[in-house]
């Protein structure tokens, strides 16, 4: 019987044995830190690593608040060499803590999106947060679309909105930001409008989109939800055409930066993925990847997005500063008006 | 041998053993009698190496045992209820010592066999332990201790558990098993049936001392105090004076050719008085059978006292009786 | 000088209890006290515990994990006499379905819940949570069950006592050693289940650890996240000392006896207890069978489109491995933490059962350390991670191992709430006959204890591996993409839009199941046949 066991235990051992099996490439290693939703074509990086012989080692760290949470938490002794994915609405807060040292990329475009002149964190690409609607859905109920903020708190569009948890989402937080951007201090008086109005908050972006949206695969019972200017580029019926509209008066303007970490175990590979992130190859995939904007100027964005997601002209901003300063204060005040 | 000398042991402030001196020759069997909660346990597993002494000392053939583990005794340990190994056989459990001296198995298989003949369990081998009855899993507890020859027995109230007749047939079966193992062995019981049956030496113990130690038959007839007495049956107690090798008392006289010169304290058993033709007179109060004799309750009529006496056959009660002194039932207290 | 039996040497039980006290040290106390020392020397601390709201959550957690404990217990206690005293057929499959919840990522089961109670709320929180745990009780208490002495309760019989009588007067009290580890223990998951409350309670109903894990990862509010942290820490030491105290009361040797002769057909109102039994059996499957019906029907009918699937990488590849891969992460990760955890777990159960016998008297608060993973949050210990384990040679902050790792520090309580029962139950004069009989400490140990207890080993490591197959909330922040769990990969699916890739997720948890019913099935086989004990 002793043997028995012991010969099963030692079948599982030898199944089961985990570290020790991922054997480390030959050749030179940067690893890119980045936020769950990063998406690259495996042409383009490998692309690059023939290029260049580095290979870029990609580590997701939850959404773009975990992911500059982190970087804060183990400055001086980062986890990886490049950051990707921190957005304006935390980029304070990493730039405070010294995470990044400076590097120029010499491409033309991101620059009109810096934050300060200090060259540590570099435009990658935008995206930008709006109201999503479902005409015909909304058409069915005899509602016309809202054009406004403004416009949610009518009595006509009680129960229709759906929209993600400032505290745990980041298009959450960007529409809040665009309230507050936008009504200044009255942000509150908006917000006690829209809870008396039947707004839904769920906790995350795939929740709302893919579930409570009625203009998505899950046909959910909201036509209206928080999103991005791109989203309607996904719902195409056959002749083309987006089944969904971006309203674009009510979008907040997100930027997505990258930058080298301090005291990075490779700085100069790292700088040769800093180049890679802004180049055309990369550039170009950035809106079917990862449905957002390129920063680099001299990228075309496809045809379909085109017709169907135009990048929004004059969406709101607020200083990152500002946004540093406040945020938390504005979160939990509207904790407390909506979720009170 | 075994020697244990000024041997303390201590519950917390209590001392369950007090300055005990003890022997168990070679080849000997020394009962621990005494009541429940004198000590006795304890003192056997002091020796056993189970508790720590707070004083005095243990020696087997003059090594200090004081440093020496429970496993490297080389003492066997057969407890009330066996404590027999479930997850093994009966060869498993008889086997258990042997295999820790790495015995090989031919000879272990020999020495299971010798010792499950010897112990009246032949052929039980293959048995599963838990469906044995008691008596059985006392033997093999027995057989087990004995496998591998082990210096010294130790016996914590073996027989405790088992029912009466079990427990008679058993005793005996026991001293044969000790005898002819030649083992030396201390046993530890309250029954004096038991000790007397097994031991060749009686240590009566009580209240954590030692207060008599000698050959079964000094200890029954000759108990060192009245406690001692009365714990070895003795209900009655009357002065006697012994001239010649006769107590005379007032119940009566007999013979004690073992008794010393002089006035004595004398116990008197239940079976003291025996029912017969003449002898001092009272009345029948009771009469139960026992086992194998009849117990009567007699009301003197000299003064009125009740007495316990037995006979051979049932009388009635109401009758009036004569009761004489029988020695067998005499003990003389020191 | 202790009274000492024939057990270890104060030197060599220091060794081995050196080895998993380490091992709690390293990777445990020393990131958790490293990340709440950046809270506290934030400062603000004391302000968080003066706030109303703090204390609405505290109360909501506390409330909510006893309600399910209580559901648990209800629940588990008809099955594990199923389970102990009975000898019907189909025990070995119960078993197995019992243990399966257990196994299910949180993740899952909320989604499973919900599903069933499209409103969540505080009863589909209590009720899933209960779920998990019906075979923690189960397992745990017929585990003592079956060997307890069933004379006492046939002689209560005779003195006229109603079964009714003799269960609360005599069983009872008998098993509440058993009872009490397993209520501490569900307790313990209740209070800190993440997964569940964040999908059941929506925005609303949240509790201190779902705002642990926000105060840390989002607003990385550290002096917010550790007042928390102490909160959960108070609430897990006042449940884990009720269940020592509980425990101390009541421990006594029992006569262990082979399962043949306490298990019977049941006998009149007996049945009743079966029919319980068997009801919550089926109620267990509910949600299991759902699961495995999504995970067939689409919007064209029955289709094995979602198990096809799981060999690629999710509609537009939404996973970074295959399906496949994810699997056998799994199975490597589990395996790893289940031996570090079986050893660990064992080593200490070897040292607080040694302790016990020779009375010392802080064996309860190496038994609490022991349980203390169990009630932290395992992002808390995650994020400590990130601050300590750079000083460690190698650093491990990013290294594949920290999964097994992290596992092994949730399973080796378990290992040790299993074992520990049975171990303390065998009889001191048994031991003491082995010792006299030559056998050293050691052997003792090899030759009474290990055998003895050879069973709730095996029990303790299928029973682990379950829970290391299943866990999801340390798994979900310590893997990298590419050494992803499958729970890991199943929230990643459904978290993305495509039925294909829901599809995929209720595939996939069907493979959960199907894998946690074939490895407990096995080692229900490789146990001890009955004829030995």
């Amino acid at each position: 019987m002793r043997f028995r066991v012991l010969t099963v235990v030692l079948a599982m051992a030898l199944a089961g044995c985990s570290v020790g099996t991922t054997s480390d490439d030959q050749g030179k290693r940067v690893v890119l830190v980045t936020h769950d939703s990063f998406a690259m074509s495996k042409d383009v990086l490998a692309a690059f690593t023939r290029k260049t012989g580095i290979t870029i080692d990609v580590r997701k760290l939850g959404d773009a608040g975990a992911l500059t949470n982190q970087l804060v938490l183990t400055k001086g002794s980062p986890i990886g060499d490049v950051a990707f994915g921190v957005d304006n609405t935390f980029a304070s807060r990493a730039l405070d803590e010294d995470v990044f040292v400076p590097y120029q990329v010499e491409v033309n475009g991101p620059a009109e999106y810096n934050i300060d002149n200090t060259n540590r964190l570099t435009a990658v690409d935008l995206g930008d947060v709006c109201l999503n609607v479902d005409p015909a859905a909304l058409s069915a109920k005899g509602v016309p679309e809202p054009t406004s903020y403004a416009d949610l708190t009518k009595p006509e569009y009680k129960d229709l909105l759906v929209m993600e948890d400032p505290a745990t989402s980041s298009p959450g937080l960007a529409y809040l930001l665009g309230t507050i951007a936008k009504f200044g201090d009255g942000w509150q008086d908006y917000w006690r409008a829209l809870k008396a109005n039947g707004v839904q908050v769920v906790s995350g972006w795939e929740e709302a989109y893919t579930q409570a949206f009625s203009g998505s695969s899950g046909k959910g019972p909201r036509p209206i939800v928080v999103s991005y200017a791109s989203s309607p580029s996904a719902e195409l019926d056959d002749k083309g055409n987006p089944r969904t509209k971006a309203v674009l008066d009510t979008c907040f303007r997100q930027v997505e930066y990258a930058g080298i970490l301090n005291n990075a175990k490779h700085p100069e590979d790292a700088e040769k993925v800093m180049d890679f992130l802004l180049s055309a190859e990369f550039q170009s995939q950035v809106p079917e990847q990862m449905y957002v904007y390129p920063t680099r100027k001299d990228v075309t964005l496809p045809e379909a997005w085109q017709k169907a997601a135009p990048l929004p002209t004059a969406p709101a901003e607020l200083p990152a500063k500002d946004i540093q300063q406040n945020r938390e204060r504005w979160i939990s005040e509207w904790r407390g008006i909506v979720q009170g | 041998m075994l020697v244990v000398k000024n041997l303390t042991v201590r519950y917390g402030t209590l001392a369950a053993v007090s300055d005990v001196d003890l022997a168990v020759n070679d080849g000997e069997v020394l009962a621990l009698l005494g009541p429940s909660g004198c000590g006795k346990s304890t003192l056997l597993r002091a020796v056993a190496g189970l508790e720590p002494p707070a004083a005095g000392e243990i020696r087997w053939d003059d090594t200090d045992l004081a440093n020496v583990p429970v496993h490297r005794r080389g003492f066997g340990l057969v407890f009330q209820d066996g404590q027999l190994f479930p997850h093994r056989d009966v060869a498993g459990n008889v086997a258990f010592g042997l295999r820790m001296r790495h015995v090989r198995a031919a000879e272990r298989r020999t020495r299971i066999t010798e010792l499950l003949e010897l112990v009246g369990l032949a052929g039980y081998e293959h048995r599963t332990v838990t469906q044995l009855s008691g008596g059985e899993q006392q033997r093999v507890a027995l057989a087990r201790a004995l496998a591998p020859r082990p210096r010294l027995l130790l016996l914590d109230e073996p027989l405790s558990a088992l029912d009466r007749a079990l427990r008679e047939q058993l005793a005996m079966d026991l001293a044969g098993v000790l005898r002819v193992a030649g083992a030396t062995a201390l046993v530890v019981t309250h029954d004096h049936d038991e000790a007397f049956t097994l031991a060749d030496r009686v240590a009566v113990m009580r209240a954590g001392r030692i207060t008599q130690t000698g050959p079964p038959d000094e200890v029954w007839r000759r108990p060192a105090d009245e406690d001692t007495a009365r714990f070895l049956g003795c209900g009655l107690f009357l002065p006697g004076h012994v001239q010649d090798g006769v107590v005379t008392c007032e119940l009566g006289t007999a013979p004690l050719p073992w008794a010393p010169d002089g006035d004595v304290t004398l116990g008197l058993r239940p079976t003291a008085l025996r029912l017969a033709e003449n002898g001092v007179s009272g009345k029948l109060i009771r009469s139960v059978h026992r086992r194998d004799h009849v117990r009567l309750q007699v009301r003197l009529d000299s003064d009125d006292q009740l007495v316990d006496a037995v006979a051979g056959i049932a009388e009635t009660p109401g009758d009036r009786v004569h009761l004489t002194l029988d020695p067998d039932g005499l003990a003389v207290v020191r | 000088m202790a009274r000492h039996s024939p057990g270890l040497k104060p030197r060599g039980l220091a060794l081995i209890a050196l080895v998993p006290l380490g091992f709690l040290a390293v990777f445990f106390v020393w990131p958790v006290v490293a990340i709440l020392r950046l809270g506290l020397d934030e400062g603000g601390v004391l302000a968080t515990l003066g706030t109303a709201e703090v204390w609405r959550l505290v109360g909501f957690t506390v409330a909510q994990a006893a309600g399910a404990t209580a559901v648990a217990v209800v629940a588990g206690l008809p099955v594990a006499f199923l389970l102990a005293r009975t000898n019907l057929p189909g025990l070995g499959l119960i078993r197995v379905i019992i243990l399966v919840p257990f196994v299910l990522p949180s993740v899952v089961v909320g989604l499973a819940f919900r599903t069933l109670l499209p409103d969540g709320g505080v009863w589909a929180i209590v009720l899933a949570n209960a779920f998990f745990n019906v075979a923690v009780v189960a397992r745990t208490v017929a585990g003592l069950w079956t060997h307890l002495d069933r004379r006492a309760e046939d002689a209560a019989r005779a003195l006229g006592a109603s079964r009714l009588r003799t269960f609360t007067n005599v069983t009872l009290p008998a098993l509440a050693p058993a009872i009490g580890s397993a209520a501490a223990v569900v307790f313990l998951f209740c209070a800190t289940s993440f997964g569940v409350v964040l999908i059941l309670g929506g925005a609303r109903l949240r509790t201190l650890e779902t705002e642990i894990y926000l105060r840390t990862v989002e607003l990385l509010d550290l002096s917010g996240a550790a007042a928390l942290s102490l909160l959960q820490l108070g609430a897990v030491l006042a449940a884990l000392s009720i269940g020592a105290i509980m425990r101390r009361r009541r421990e006594t040797a029992l006569r262990l006896r082979g399962k043949a002769e306490s298990a019977r057909r049941p006998a009149g109102g007996e049945w009743a207890v079966v029919v319980l039994a068997v009801l919550v059996v089926v109620l267990l499957l509910v949600p299991i069978v759902s699961l495995v019906v999504r995970s067939l029907s689409t919007a064209d009918g029955w289709r094995l489109d979602g198990y096809r699937a799981l060999t690629g990488f999710g509609y537009e590849g939404s996973l970074e491995i295959s399906g496949l891969d994810a699997v056998r992460n799994s199975l490597a990760a589990a395996t790893d933490a289940t031996l570090i955890a079986v050893t660990l777990g064992t080593m200490a159960s070897v040292v607080l059962v040694s302790l016990a016998r020779n009375k010392v008297r802080y064996v309860e608060v190496i038994d609490t350390a022991f349980m203390l993973p169990l009630g932290v949050s395992a992002v808390t210990v995650g994020f400590g991670y990130l601050v300590t384990l750079d000083l460690l040679p190698g650093d491990l902050r990013t290294s594949a191992a920290l999964v097994p790792l992290a596992q092994a520090l949730v399973v080796t309580p378990l290992v040790i709430r299993i074992m520990l029962p049975v171990l303390r139950s065998i009889d001191e004069r048994l031991r003491q006959a082995a010792a006299s009989l030559g056998a050293s400490p050691w052997r003792v140990w090899r030759e009474v204890d290990v055998p003895m207890a050879g069973r709730s080993l095996l029990t303790a490591a299928a029973f682990g591996y379950v829970v290391a197959l299943g866990e999801f909330g340390a798994t979900s922040f310590l893997a990298r993409p590419d050494t992803a769990t499958l729970p890991v990969a199943i929230a990643r699916l459904i978290s993305r839009p495509g039925e294909l890739n829901n599809q995929m997720a209720y595939a996939a948890c069907t493979l959960l199941v199907l894998v946690t019913v074939a490895v407990v099935a096995i080692v229900e086989r490789v146990r001890v046949p009955v004829g030995e004990f």
